[in-house]
């Protein structure tokens, strides 16, 4: 199968890539530039593991093509830290115990960031309906529906501009 | 406060019930933790799986002469690359790939290695498997009929005397109790009898099973893994190709959830098999739908659960009927289940009876209190319609019944100190119990009970130059376990948290250890720690009075420091763990703890859970408003994780309860095995979940430490039944209450009513 060469903005740094047509954006990630934190529960879109988003807009990457990359901004978990000062949410998680296994956790980060960055102030019911396309197995949801909660307030404080 | 057993004395902690950050978070938030299919090798093929498309079939013949030559394929392997075996592996050896039958939709049949994924997927096309399509059964009930399809020509019942002449599906039969069940009915007041069936669930965690394995011609291998139990990896797959374990070194990856179904190898030996024939490393990693077509859900069940009562509510006598199908092979926990679902109560007369069958379904795994939700179900479900009969509080029903220390248990043991009693007055005493409910909406209690393991640990811990410590130990971390583990080191030696890092050796580094499984690892791998820095600390204090020149006897160990005893052991400065750390090559060379054990004594967890739904009746759907968690941890070592544990395990059970099913269609194939289908709880789904840790030390640990991790599975389903029976006005008795089923309960009510 002939390959596509593709051009591509990931986590603000210009890469490029070959991949074959039925590819997805998730098998490119992880398979050819070696971008693990994104990890494929489903395959189907159901679990939201593989949260990306592209041009800021939140997808599950295993519904989108390596192909559809081209041209496009792409941010993955790997992109959420800035060196080594950690997102509000990234310390919120971990401060309220929001983990058990961490499977699901960087496709929540992702998914969670993008909804602080649409409403800085979400209710706990437009949290628990914005993060309902991630699948958590582990936790019961209830430690991470408060770490969104508490990084929510932190950066409306301001003390943390992300 | 717990009562440390070694010196029964009432100890306070320093660390041990604090919450600090885990050790593995960083890499877990930033995406860089490694889990199973996280790994590369240089030279890495993709395998892949043909499964059986029928649910039960002889197979003829397997033809893989085109898949062999297409170019991009380096192998292919079927039940010829594997030696046949009739020890107790067998049934392992013929789940991981078919021998002669395919016995379920999703039954491996062979497997290829190829440069890629594509080659890979094109090459199972090419493989030719001749079929004979044979009569299946997947329903419990009915797999028990004397004309059911059978599907081992040579499985004989056990536990039944006389023994059976004629194969059938019922593997065993299973018996306990104690009294006399009659004699218990004819003195009760009341007594119900009901019928339950449960669905089968998946596990659904969210990390379908991976693994990288790599074996060379010189018969030695290596294996990444996403496991609950590297060291059962290695010893079934040794095994299983002939290999001799000390050739095998398997190590854990971060795992992405198990709760059980990662106790038991699928694909590491097909990988392993595949690697060797291709000699290049070969990386499996199952989709979703493999995962719930081919390893191991739950049993299904069937069962009848009748309970007699004096008219203050006090138990006379229980008698229980269940069936637990568990896939393919034997092995449905009916026995654990039976044992822990009626484990809450103390029954003057009970007899349980059960049987284990099988069934053309994938042969179910461990999930979490194995077999004890589904019992537990029909237990507290008559136990609430009793008290609802009778008017009673529920909280104070089960209080007068309830197990206690010195309560002889219906599996045999008599109960040591227990929590059951403290849950019950916690939920009562919680504000949940006191809300007043609306229209539509209803209260439900539930009350469970597990075991807890110890079992076969080892751990080793090495002190570095700096006075800080590398912990190694050999149960995989599933929910935070080596935050727990570096808190009681810590805790031991008297030194930060911080300055103890913990990791899980692989299986070449460290001694043998059982899987994490039975909420075992807090307890054993934590008491292993607690000893193994007991060890050091023994070292350390030699070490210190070597330096001063008195008897090591003269030498105690406090918060870090090597002390002497007394004014009459010297008057020396005392000496902290970093200046013994940093003399070490001066005074022997390295200091290391170990300890390695059999754990007994785990003390059992007790729980109770209350829970308010509201149930729309247009639309059957059932809303749960909030949920109480009251569980017996003895001590939480890191409360923030054992929480995580008891509000996990309550919204696993509410999925089971109200929305999971392995639904099959006539044709034997499941149904619905994606997760649009077979719905897990989602977080729009679900309030904040409450918790109440009580704390009723055990005394086979050290620090009073229980398993926290399973119990919580146990009353959902029985909670969050009775409260929907409660606002529907209907008793249910099927699981899970998903809108069809309680729609159709309204009707039949409504239908009624008419009539």
């Amino acid at each position: 199968m002939a390959g596509t060469h593709v051009k591509t903005t990931i986590n603000g740094d210009s890469v490029e890539y070959v991949c074959e047509a039925d590819e997805t954006l998730l098998d490119v990630l992880r398979n050819r530039l070696a971008l693990t934190g994104a990890k494929e529960g489903c395959g189907t879109g159901d679990c939201g593991a593989c949260s990306v988003t592209v041009d800021g807009r939140l997808v599950c990457s295993c519904l989108v093509l390596g192909v559809e990359a081209e041209g496009r901004n792409v941010a993955t978990i790997e992109g959420l830290a800035q060196g080594e000062h950690l997102h509000p949410l990234q310390r919120k998680f971990l401060e309220h115990a929001a983990l058990q296994c961490g499977i699901c956790t960087p496709g929540f980060l992702v998914a969670a960031k993008a909804l602080l960055e649409k409403n800085p102030d979400p209710s706990e019911h437009e949290i628990r309906f914005w993060l309902a396309g991630n699948l958590c197995r582990c936790t019961g949801y209830d430690k991470i529906v408060r770490a969104v909660q508490d990084a929510a307030a932190e950066m409306r404080g301001g003390r943390h501009a992300a | 406060m717990p009562l440390d057993p070694a010196t029964q004395k009432i100890r306070a902690f320093d660390q041990v019930g604090t919450r600090p950050l885990r050790p593995d978070g960083l890499d877990k938030v930033t995406g860089r933790a490694r889990f199973g299919a996280d790994a590369t090798a240089p030279g890495m093929l993709v395998g892949r799986i043909l499964r059986s498309p029928h649910a039960h079939a002889r197979i003829r013949s397997i033809d893989a002469t085109k898949a062999e030559a297409l170019p991009g394929v380096k192998a292919v392997v079927t039940s010829k690359d594997f030696a046949d075996r009739s020890d107790d592996l067998r049934d392992i050896l013929v789940n991981i790939m078919a021998r002669g039958k395919a016995l379920y939709e999703g039954h491996t049949v062979a497997a290829v290695a190829a440069t890629s994924a594509s080659v890979a997927r094109k090459a199972l096309k090419l493989i030719k498997v001749d079929y004979e399509v044979l009569p299946h059964v997947t329903d419990v009930d009915l797999a028990m009929e004397p004309d059911a399809p059978l599907l081992h020509d040579d499985l004989i019942t056990s536990g039944v005397e006389p023994v059976p002449t004629k194969p059938s599906n019922i593997a065993r039969k299973i018996e306990f109790g104690h009294g006399d069940v009659d004699k218990g009915f004819a003195e009760a007041d009341l007594v119900v009898e009901r019928e339950f069936k449960t669905e089968a669930t998946h596990q659904g965690y969210i990390e379908p099973h991976a693994c990288l394995a790599s074996v060379g011609s010189d018969g030695q291998g290596e294996l990444w893994v996403c496991t609950q139990g590297h060291y059962m990896v290695r010893d079934v797959c040794a095994q299983l190709l002939g290999m001799d374990v000390s050739k095998l070194r398997v190590t854990a990856s971060e795992i992405g959830g198990g709760f059980g179904g990662k106790t038991t190898v699928f694909i590491e030996p097909v990988a392993l098999a595949l690697s060797r024939k291709a000699g290049r490393p070969v990386k499996v990693v199952m989709t979703r739908d493999e995962v719930f077509r081919a390893s191991g859900p739950t049993s299904s069940t069937s069962m009848r659960m009748k309970i007699g009562v004096k008219k203050d509510g006090r138990i006379t006598a229980l008698d229980a009927l269940l069936k637990y199908q568990g896939g393919a092979f034997a092995g449905a926990p009916v026995d654990y289940g039976g044992m822990a679902g009626v484990a809450c109560y103390d029954y003057p007369n009970i007899r349980v009876v059960g049987y284990d069958v099988v069934t053309n379904r994938p042969k179910q795994a461990a999930y979490r209190a194995p077999g004890a939700p589904m019992t537990a179900f029909a237990v507290e479900s008559v136990i609430a319609e009793i008290a609802d009969t009778l008017k009673l509080d529920p909280i104070e029903m089960r209080l007068k019944n309830a197990a206690k220390e010195g309560t002889k248990s219906a599996y045999g043991p008599t109960f040591g100190p227990v929590g059951l009693v403290e849950t019950l007055k916690a939920a009562k005493a919680h504000p949940n119990y006191k809300v007043k409910l609306g229209k539509n909406q209803g209260r439900g209690i539930a009350s469970g009970f597990w075991f807890n393991f110890g079992g076969q640990t080892c751990v080793s811990l090495n002190l570095n130059i700096d006075g800080t410590l590398a912990l190694a130990v050999g149960t995989p971390d599933i929910g935070g376990s080596r935050a727990s583990m570096c808190l009681m080191a810590a805790e031991e030696l008297g030194i930060p948290y911080e300055n103890v890092r913990a990791i899980i050796a692989d299986t070449s580094s460290l001694g043998y250890n059982d899987v994490t499984d039975g909420s075992r690892v807090t307890f054993a791998s934590g008491m292993a720690t607690i000893h193994a820095a007991r060890d050091a600390i023994k070292k350390l204090c030699g070490r210190a009075a070597k330096v001063w020149g008195i008897p090591e006897e003269a030498v105690v160990w406090e918060k870090g420091f090597a002390k002497p005893s007394g004014a009459n052991a010297g008057n020396f400065e005392p000496m902290s763990l970093k200046e013994l750390a940093a003399n070490a090559a001066k005074t022997g060379g390295p200091i290391a703890g170990h300890y390695e054990y059999n754990a007994e004594n785990a003390g059992p967890s007790f729980a109770t859970h209350v829970v308010d739904v509201e149930v729309d009746p247009e639309t059957g759907f059932t809303k749960v408003l909030r949920y109480l968690v009251c569980q017996d941890a003895g001590k939480a070592v890191h409360p923030s994780y054992v929480e995580g544990q008891f509000q996990g395990g309550a919204v696993q059970g509410i999925g089971w309860a109200l929305n999971e099913e392995y639904i099959y269609g006539a044709d034997g194939r499941l149904q619905n095995a994606g997760f649009l289908d077979y719905r897990i709880p989602v977080a729009s789904d679900l309030p904040m979940i409450d918790t109440a840790i009580v704390e009723v030390p055990n005394p086979g640990h050290p620090y009073g430490v229980r398993g926290v991790g399973e119990t919580s599975i146990v009353p959902p389903m029985a909670a969050v039944s009775n409260a929907v029976s409660h606002a529907v006005g209907i008793r249910l008795t099927e699981s899970p209450m998903s809108p069809p089923r309680i729609l159709k309960a309204l009707g039949e009510q409504a239908a009624r009513k008419a009539g």
